[in-house]
């Protein structure tokens, strides 16, 4: 896996005006997802389950997804076998350049630590654990063997989140959109290929949401591969592209066309807080 | 993952939960503090007993002639009888490491006296002899050197002469007639029950060597002189030095033989030993399986705790723990666990056994390695016990770890 690279090309395409079509459009970009023919089928008893089948998918450096479907699209496991905590049954699943489904436990559970930062939609953090050591965890299991200050870099990435002034804080003392940025700062502590976010404003208001995803954009814009999974409209219309499943298979993969920046959207609530505030007062 | 980090993570999720760390470790406290408790009891009684044993005579030393040997035919022990008054005073005289030392000449005897007569055996012995054996008299008193000296005629008896002749009175000053040498009772010997060999020891008449050799035996050998050390770490040590000066006393060359045998009761002190030995395990395996129950309380807790945290160990498998880590670090909980609570166990062995000793006056005894076995048997238990769980741990799906609710 490479060090963080410079913002590509298609980043800078995509920050700019009109739809594109980002796979094709960033040819000097490498590929961090590449997945062939991918088949996941559940054998319960005498029935057979294809939660995936047949799913050809390129996700390049620098992209911003969102993966879309109804309960029941495949998405989820999808999703757990592009964050490689599940294999596949069939096709082929390459993650910067590794074959993944070659790949056993172990190695999954390493490939996990080093390329992979999960967000999950109930944030997951350890209770009764400061901000800090939470963040601190991916790296005590990094068997990479590069050198690194974890403590260090733990509280660098909960800067980066904004969050540098709570790191001694334990989750019950940090509202929802803090503890999903203490999260988010977990999954950035490893440097990995890609953030991969299972429905990470489910749990969260509106409002809060909005303000994750506007710190998801920064990161974006930053140069970090982004995979959001959501059924939330509104969600995925801050990501750059959509992937829509259905019964296993993808239905549709487009660029989104009238994409909102968050930092925006942000300020209008705020906006319309204060004029809430005036009728009020008046 | 680093060694310092695992005891980190264990020791952070140990004191997550401080009640219910506590609790698992009572029994691990409990187990260990009885272990202890129970070892202390057995070892200070195995003490006292042993102390109450010599009291029987443990510390005695018999010293035999020793056998002839004629053109390589051994004629047994005692064939060729060596022994004689000289060596038991030179013994007497020189001897650093003896409390005692008796001749023992035996015979059987008629004794008409009281309310008919009996037939016992009648020991010659010195004033020694009471301090060797540990024997008190009931009623009246020994005799002394005077009576030794002018070889009177006197007699001690033991319990079962008394009870056969006087039943009823006490027999002090009565005169009795011993193969018709008039003799008078002047003590009556504390009844010692049977010997290890099943003999009546309390059948006895005893009376001062000196008397028996002149008025009843006309023996001047001596068939056994009976002696004991101050104590029982002595024997081998005494057994040296008497052998020493018999061989001098005897006059034997560099190369000739001992023509006696010095030997003690070491058969005796052995199942002494056994005995509370036996005693010792048997506490000791009460105790282990209070351990081993404290074992199962903390395999119940690692359970119930592989089951509460199954998201925690989801997330950290996402987030790229191997198996192996987790496995790991519920292992290292649970012998932390484990391991504390043999420590405070410790303490709470210690602590019992010192307010049992100042509550009943039993002695008790704690060694180094009894708190050392102690202890390396409680972190082993927190491996063993904490292994299923931890494997249980290891296994888990992180897909089915982290949907659980």
């Amino acid at each position: 896996m490479g060090s963080r690279r410079p913002m590509g090309d298609d980043q800078a395409a995509a920050l700019g005006d009109g739809p594109q079509l980002v796979g094709e459009a960033a040819p000097t970009s490498e590929v961090v997802i590449e997945t062939r023919g991918l088949e996941r089928v559940y054998a319960t008893g005498r029935t057979e389950v294809r939660a995936l089948d047949g799913v050809d998918v390129s996700i390049h450096d620098g992209e911003f997804v969102a993966i879309m479907g109804a309960s029941g699209s495949g998405k989820s496991t999808f999703m757990n076998i592009l964050g490689c905590l599940d294999r596949p049954t069939g096709g082929s699943y390459t993650l910067s350049g590794t074959q993944v489904e070659l790949l056993n436990k172990n190695e999954l559970a390493d490939i996990r630590n080093a390329r992979i930062g999960f967000v999950f939609q109930s944030f997951n953090l350890l209770s009764r654990t400061a901000a800090l050591d939470n963040v601190e965890l991916p790296l005590l299991y990094d068997r990479s063997g590069r050198k690194l200050d974890s403590r260090k870099a733990a509280a660098e990435a909960l800067q980066r989140v904004g969050l540098g002034d709570r790191l001694d804080h334990e989750p019950s003392e940090l509202s929802g959109g803090e503890q999903q940025r203490v999260a988010i700062a977990r999954a950035l502590v490893g440097q990995p290929s890609m953030i991969l976010a299972d429905e990470p404003t489910g749990n969260l208001d509106s409002r809060t949401s909005v303000d994750v995803m506007t710190l998801f954009q920064e990161l974006n814009d930053a140069g970090i591969t982004i995979l959001i999974v959501t059924h939330e409209a509104d969600i995925a219309r801050y990501c750059k592209r959509i992937i829509r499943m259905r019964d296993g298979k993808v239905i549709a993969d487009e660029p989104v066309r009238d994409r909102r920046i968050a930092s925006e959207d942000l300020e209008t609530l705020a906006d319309l807080d204060e004029q809430d505030v005036v009728e009020v007062t008046l | 993952m680093k060694r310092t980090v695992l005891a980190k993570v264990a020791t952070q999720s140990i004191l997550k939960n401080k009640m219910r760390t506590l609790l698992t470790m009572l029994g691990i406290i409990i187990g260990v503090g009885a272990v202890i408790l129970m070892v202390a009891i057995g070892q200070g009684a195995q003490g006292q007993i042993q102390s109450q044993i010599q009291g029987l005579g443990t510390n005695l030393i018999v010293i035999t002639a020793g056998t002839s040997n004629q053109g390589g035919v051994s004629h047994g022990a005692g064939s060729f009888n060596r022994l004689r008054i000289d060596d038991v005073e030179k013994l007497q005289r020189e001897s650093v490491l003896l409390a005692g030392v008796s001749p023992v000449i035996a015979s059987g005897a008629q004794i008409i006296g009281g309310q008919g007569n009996w037939r016992g055996r009648i020991n010659g012995v010195s004033t020694d002899y009471a301090v060797i054996r540990d024997w008190e008299t009931t009623s009246g008193s020994f005799f002394d050197e005077s009576d030794q000296r002018q070889a009177a005629r006197v007699a001690v008896i033991g319990e079962t002469v008394k009870n056969q002749l006087w039943p009823d009175s006490d027999p002090v000053g009565e005169r009795v007639q011993i193969r018709n040498v008039p003799f008078q009772i002047i003590g009556v010997l504390a009844p010692k029950g049977q010997s290890a060999e099943g003999n009546d020891q309390d059948d006895v008449i005893l009376a001062p060597y000196t008397t028996v050799q002149t008025r009843l035996s006309g023996r001047t050998y001596i068939p056994q002189i009976l002696a004991s050390t101050f104590s029982p770490d002595e024997i081998v040590s005494a057994q040296e030095e008497i052998a020493s000066i018999m061989r001098e006393s005897h006059g034997l060359a560099a190369w000739e033989e001992d023509d006696f045998t010095v030997r003690n009761q070491a058969d005796l002190a052995d199942a002494a030993q056994g005995t509370t030995q036996v005693m010792t395990l048997l506490l000791s395996a009460v105790a282990g399986i209070s351990l081993l129950v404290g074992g199962i309380g903390i395999m119940n807790i690692m359970l119930v705790s592989v089951t509460e945290r199954t998201r925690e160990i989801g997330v950290r498998m996402a987030i790229g723990a191997r198996g192996s880590d987790v496995l790991t670090q519920f292992l290292v909980e649970s012998v932390v666990m484990s391991a504390i609570g043999g420590l405070l166990g410790v303490a709470l062995g210690f602590g019992g056994a010192r307010l049992l000793g100042d509550a009943t006056g039993w002695s008790t005894a704690i060694d180094a390695p009894t708190v050392v076995i102690a202890l390396v048997f409680s972190g082993a238990i927190g491996i063993f016990f904490g292994f299923y769980p931890a494997r249980q741990a290891a296994a888990l799906d992180p897909i089915e770890a982290l949907r659980y609710e």
